[in-house]
């Protein structure tokens, strides 16, 4: 694989379940040494996906090349050339974490020297040395996600799928793994993840791919797919429901809410709109507050993937 | 990426190290499969063994021992063989296998792995009921030779029958089918020559007892203790175990590959 080549491209994926397509027409690339984060609701097919991708599932149609190789001709050497934390736990509860890390090295034919290296650089890393001679199946949810990650990064893969790698962790864990996946990129590493968290993805991918129903109905940077929706707003907050009425009269295109009593301004998200919205504004008590609302992801989200009525936020 | 097939050997190894200490890890599975055979062996000895041996052309309780032991070394294999089925479906559940799938092993290093440390448990196990059977009074006639053919064919039937009990682990929605569908095994030594002469069961019967495949294993078995082999029993039986593997081996790699992918 050279960085010429893109990482992963895909191109027309299928994949239906009796009458239902789950994967229904799916085109993307990914670029050797950025991180892609597809994007979708339960159920949009991220895991199925992924699962083509990673040569578990062979799809109905369509073709892909992951790490240089076709995915559907040379299986043997896509897996030799990638790393897969799936969506559920795939570490073995029997055996300790030292184990688990240990049976990937081998499998992976490093030397012995080299694999106890390895197993221990990687335990310290993922805080896992004080636990790694424990069995896997007394590890709490958050050490398993992480030693199941541990147990991808063992044979150093320069493409990982991660599917929904934070789905289930505390704020701390979830940020620890942002870390590890942000090292991961700096070291030239591929990283396709999937997720629901808007903020993740925002966060970690150079490209963001938005699938819902089995289609990609977005795609783009975080910047690209924000700057496709409408919705970010100023709300002021009025003294009183008149002053709330004079205010809306003034300042255009806003609307007053004399129950709250607060005025909403629309607002393009620029620093200039908010400092001439802020200089057309009296210093004499009528408005006691104020919350600004950029456009962000979620609003994306739930335009691009809620149907008809949210769809009417999106400029085409 | 390293050509298939270099890596056979030290892929299957690690597995076979995995599979060991599972059986370590989880000693109670060991204990009820090798339990199960030691237990008929002493119920059919004591409880049984008076009444059934006077049942035999001038038996007595240690004719009926001999007698049985075959069917109780079968019944041992086909226990342990259920222990297999179990770890089989335990992997299948716990997406560990997805993450084998997705790793450049050797072909099918993973079931070998399964079938090499159920040989092993096997073997422990035999080891284990032949030494009880050996103290209650069993006695044999066997020569060098036939122990020689004995062991083999023990390791035969057990390498047969686990291959069977992967692909069953393979089929089996979760482990509690898995330990459930080899039971057939541990039983059909009953409906054969494991316990009493076919001779003696009624028509349809006697007709399933003697063409099952346990039947001739367990005659061929009989005849090697006794140090006179039968060499058609031998035809059948090896040729059983031969039917029985092929098929388990075919039937497990296309479920590997298939199951879960659907
Ligand atoms: N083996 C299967 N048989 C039938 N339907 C399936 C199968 N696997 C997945 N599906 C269906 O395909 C659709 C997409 O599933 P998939 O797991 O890819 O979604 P997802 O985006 O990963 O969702 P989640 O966020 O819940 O993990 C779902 O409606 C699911 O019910
Ligand atoms: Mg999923």
């Amino acid at each position: 694989m050279t960085t010429k080549n893109p990482a992963v491209e895909a191109y027309g994926l299928r994949k239906a379940y009796g009458a239902r397509e789950v994967v229904a027409g799916v085109d993307l690339t990914v670029p050797a040494g950025t991180v892609y984060a597809l994007l979708g609701p339960n159920g949009a097919g991220k895991t199925t996906t992924v699962r083509i991708l990673t040569t578990l599932l062979a799809a109905d149609a369509g073709t892909a090349r992951v790490g240089g190789h076709d995915i559907r001709r040379a299986p043997g050497r896509v897996r030799a050339a990638i790393g897969v934390t799936g969506q559920f736990s795939a570490v073995d509860g029997l055996l300790t974490g030292r184990e688990n890390l240990r049976l990937m090295a081998d499998l992976g034919h490093l030397a012995g020297p080299r694999a106890t290296a390895v197993t221990a650089r990687l335990l310290a890393r993922f805080g896992l040395a004080d636990a790694a001679d424990r069995r896997a199946a007394t590890y709490s949810g958050g050490m398993k996600r992480r030693l199941d990650l541990a147990m991808t990064l063992v044979s150093g893969p320069r493409l990982i799928f991660l599917d929904e790698p934070t789905t289930g962790l505390d704020p701390r864990s979830r940020r620890e793994l942002w870390d590890v996946v942000r090292e991961l990129v700096a070291d030239g590493t591929t990283v396709f993840l999937t997720t629901q968290y808007l903020e993740e993805a925002d966060r970690l991918a150079d490209r963001i791919g938005v699938l819902d129903g089995g289609r990609l109905v977005a795609e783009g940077t975080a910047a690209e797919l924000k700057r496709r929706v409408t919705g970010g707003h100023v709300e002021l907050h009025a003294a009183d429901a008149a002053r709330a009425a004079e205010l809306a009269r003034r300042l255009p295109g806003a609307v007053a809410d004399p129950a709250a009593p607060a005025v909403t301004v629309p607002y393009d998200g620029s620093v200039g709109a908010l400092r001439r919205l802020l200089a057309g504004l009296d210093d004499d008590g009528s408005v006691t507050g104020l919350a600004v609302h950029t456009p962000d992801l979620d609003d994306v989200f739930l335009a691009l993937t809620g149907g008809a009525a949210a769809a009417e936020g999106v400029r085409a | 990426m390293s050509a298939p097939g270099t890596y056979v050997l030290r892929d299957s190894a690690t597995m076979l190290r995995r599979n060991l200490r599972h059986m370590a890890r989880y000693p109670s599975m060991t204990i009820m499969l090798v339990g199960q055979p030691l237990l008929f062996l002493l119920l059919f000895t004591y409880v049984f063994g008076g009444t059934m041996g006077a049942g035999l052309p001038g038996g007595d309780r240690g004719d009926y021992l001999t007698y049985i032991a075959p069917g109780i070394l079968t019944m041992t294999v086909a226990s342990v063989s259920i222990g297999t089925a179990v770890l089989v479906a335990n992997d299948m559940t716990d997406g560990i296998i997805d993450r084998f799938r997705t790793m450049p092993l050797a072909k099918s290093s993973v079931l070998t792995g399964h079938v090499l440390a159920a040989m092993i448990q096997t073997a422990l196990a035999l080891a284990a009921v032949g030494a009880a059977a050996f103290a209650l009074g069993l006695r044999t006639a066997a020569s060098a030779a036939d122990w020689a053919a004995l062991l083999g064919l023990l390791a035969l039937l057990s390498y047969a029958l686990t291959w069977f009990t992967v692909a069953l682990g393979l089929a089996s929605p979760d482990p509690e089918t898995a330990s459930n569908l080899p039971m057939v095994f541990v039983l059909l030594p009953f409906v054969g020559s494991g316990f009493v002469p076919v001779e003696s069961m009624p028509a349809g019967l006697r007709w399933f007892a003697a063409h099952q495949p346990f039947t001739p294993v367990m005659d061929l078995l009989r005849g090697l203790l006794a140090g006179s082999p039968d060499g058609a029993d031998a035809a059948w039986a090896v040729g059983w175990c031969a039917v029985l593997g092929t098929a388990g081996h075919l039937w497990s790699r296309r479920l590997y590959r298939t199951r879960a992918a659907a």
